[in-house]
């Protein structure tokens, strides 16, 4: 090893910062380390099973094996009523590898060098949300790809169709702060997908993804109809196939404000609290 | 570089304490360096070592106690901390996924390198660790010493002016412990102020200007290292017979030639604590007049069990595990 390199003192004059600057450096370093995520995910590309072929196979299931039964055995109405349900459900599954991966992450050492460095706190785990916005993108795109394939058509027009697809990724982007606050609590990984799915899966079963709410018990409508996977998949299925919209908008959009302003600080919080 | 107005210290703690449940990590340890040295920390597994590092890193939060790094506080400036130190732990935090070359782009970027900038220091800095060839591989490929000098050049991307050195070398064959060794002396050379914890009093011989020997959280000793070794005795000369028989006989020998008790360590050795290494040669003389046939005759400094042995007149946790 030669010992050409030479460690000068880096000058510690305090470098005061405006408030604006300070954020924009913050929404740099998140993106740096989105970056890393995203180098990950191309590296192991198994990563995204949960986003890809795992949805497909939902759809592939509920269509051939219930879609008979349900909706008067008409396979292509329940493929029309079921995809934009799917898109919901599929959200709420894609985000608890978020949560999974940070928890293995904080494990390691690299999230103390992150911690030892001058960025904001929150730069690690807003990093991994961006990162996070491809997945969705790409369950998206693959999933109404597919249900294209299989002979879903859309009854509005594409720009509503691309509404819809922009609206469902915002919400993951929401929904998944869940899941990040899952994974700063939970003591392992795997216990991190216990949990999620203890949540995911009433969420999105108990609610209009596979079957309208009017069939459900009274006391599962009003869950079903509060539910925000209903209100996404009210908007999605409007904006897709037809029907209302304004009151699912408002409603989807009044649930993104507030998982967004109790689970981003519950996260945080959580993180700083790690040791 | 200026620290703090009253002194001339890069770091310092002072009272530091900590408790993890029922734990004491650390029990009011004082730490201090000046700038431009290093501070060797030694002491046992769970003495307190990392706790401390983790406290002056700003990774964690004291009980009680204060701690300046550069002259900031760890808890009030602890941002103006993070932009004086560099760290690298007892585990590699590196990430494994990554390459070489994009972990430490990933770092500089962090740093608020430009891209182009942050890729120049990253090459730099992996030419100097023998990694360049290496650079475009994932570093889970890396062997255990790879690993570890790429942990290290990631803490250097910030040039940064203290550096802490958890148990750099532990886990590390004796060459390439050597290796980090003079990686070292070259930070510190170029001005850095080192704080290395370690568990071998041979590496805090080697590499620092003042040694602070820790245990259950408080420091027992802090002395120069040749202060340090004047207290526990300086080197030991063990000898392992090839017949366990000749063990009575050799240990009247080795008490008349050093007037000092030999010790059995229940591995057929007897260690003695000598002067000077010109018994060596009489060492072996005697015993080829003797007819003892040995199985290892070496002379060496005292390890960290004996140092504390000498110090508290008790074994560390650890050898009761190792039997070292």
């Amino acid at each position: 090893m030669s010992a050409t390199l030479t460690v000068e003192p880096t000058a510690v004059t305090p470098t005061p910062t405006a408030p604006g600057s300070a954020r924009r450096h913050t929404l740099r370093h998140a993106f740096v380390l989105a970056k890393r995520s995203l180098i990950k995910t191309w590296r192991t590309p198994e990563q995204l099973i949960d986003v890809t072929v795992q949805p497909i196979i939902f759809l592939l299931l509920f269509v051939y094996v219930f879609g008979g039964a349900f909706a008067s055995g008409s396979r292509h109405e329940y493929l029309e009523y079921l995809l934009p349900g799917l898109l919901g459900q599929g959200i709420a599954m894609g985000s608890v590898a978020l949560g999974q991966n940070l928890n293995a992450d904080i494990e390691k050492g690299v999230f103390d060098r992150f911690r030892s460095l001058p960025i904001a706190r929150s730069a690690p785990l807003v990093g991994a949300v961006f990162a996070d916005f491809f997945r969705y993108l790409i369950l998206c795109v693959m999933f109404v790809g597919f249900g294209y394939v299989i002979g879903f058509r859309i009854g509005t027009n594409p720009v509503a169709m691309l509404a819809a697809i922009a609206i469902s990724i915002a919400f993951a982007l929401c929904f998944c702060w869940i899941s990040v606050f899952i994974g700063m609590k939970a003591r392992s990984s795997g216990a991190v997908q216990g949990i999620m799915f203890l949540l995911v899966l009433p969420l999105s079963f108990g609610s209009s993804t596979f079957v309208p709410v009017g069939t459900m018990p009274g006391w599962l409508q009003a869950f079903a109809k509060v539910n925000p996977i209903s209100q996404l998949v009210g908007v999605v299925r409007g904006l897709m196939v037809d029907g209302p919209v304004a009151s699912h908008l408002l409603w989807t959009g009044v649930w993104m404000a507030g998982l967004l302003v109790v689970f981003v600080p519950l996260a945080m919080r959580a993180y700083r609290r790690r040791v | 570089m200026t620290t703090s107005g009253r002194t001339n210290y890069a770091f310092e703690a002072e009272g530091l304490t900590k408790r993890f449940g029922k734990t004491q990590a650390l029990a009011g340890i004082d730490l201090a360096a000046t700038t431009g040295t290093v501070l060797g920390v030694l002491g046992p597994n769970g003495a307190g070592k990392t706790t401390a590092v983790r406290i002056l890193a700003t990774l964690l939060r004291a009980d009680a106690g204060t701690a300046r790094v550069g002259g900031f506080d760890v808890v009030k400036d602890a941002e103006q901390v993070r932009r004086t130190i560099g760290l690298t732990g007892q585990y590699a935090s590196v990430d494994e996924d990554l390459t070489g070359i994009q972990n430490l782009v990933m770092i500089g970027q962090l740093l608020d390198l430009s891209p182009r900038d942050a890729r120049a220091r990253a090459k730099d800095l992996l030419a100097w660790f023998d990694l360049s060839d290496a650079a475009g591989r994932p570093a889970k490929t890396y062997s255990g010493g790879m690993r570890r000098r790429l942990d290290l050049a990631a803490s250097l991307v910030g040039r940064p002016a203290v550096i802490f050195l958890d148990e750099p070398t532990t886990g590390l064959d004796p060459a390439k412990r050597e290796d980090m060794w003079d990686v070292i002396r070259n930070l510190v050379d170029d001005g850095a102020t080192v704080l290395l914890t370690t568990q071998y009093l041979e590496e805090a011989d080697a590499l620092a200007d003042e040694i602070s020997v820790i245990d259950h959280g408080r420091v027992i000793a802090h002395d120069t290292p040749y202060g340090l070794k004047r207290i526990v005795g300086g080197q030991r000369l063990s000898v392992r017979p090839t017949d366990p028989a000749h063990l009575d006989t050799l240990g009247r020998l080795l008490a008349e030639m050093t007037g000092e008790a030999p010790e059995a360590d229940g591995r057929d050795r007897l260690t003695v604590k000598v002067d000077n290494d010109d018994i060596l040669p009489v060492a072996v003389s005697r015993l080829h007049a003797a007819g003892i046939r040995v199985d290892e005759l070496s002379l060496h400094l005292p390890s960290l069990d004996e140092v504390f042995f000498t110090l508290t007149g008790a074994r560390t946790d650890s050898s009761k595990e190792d039997a070292a």
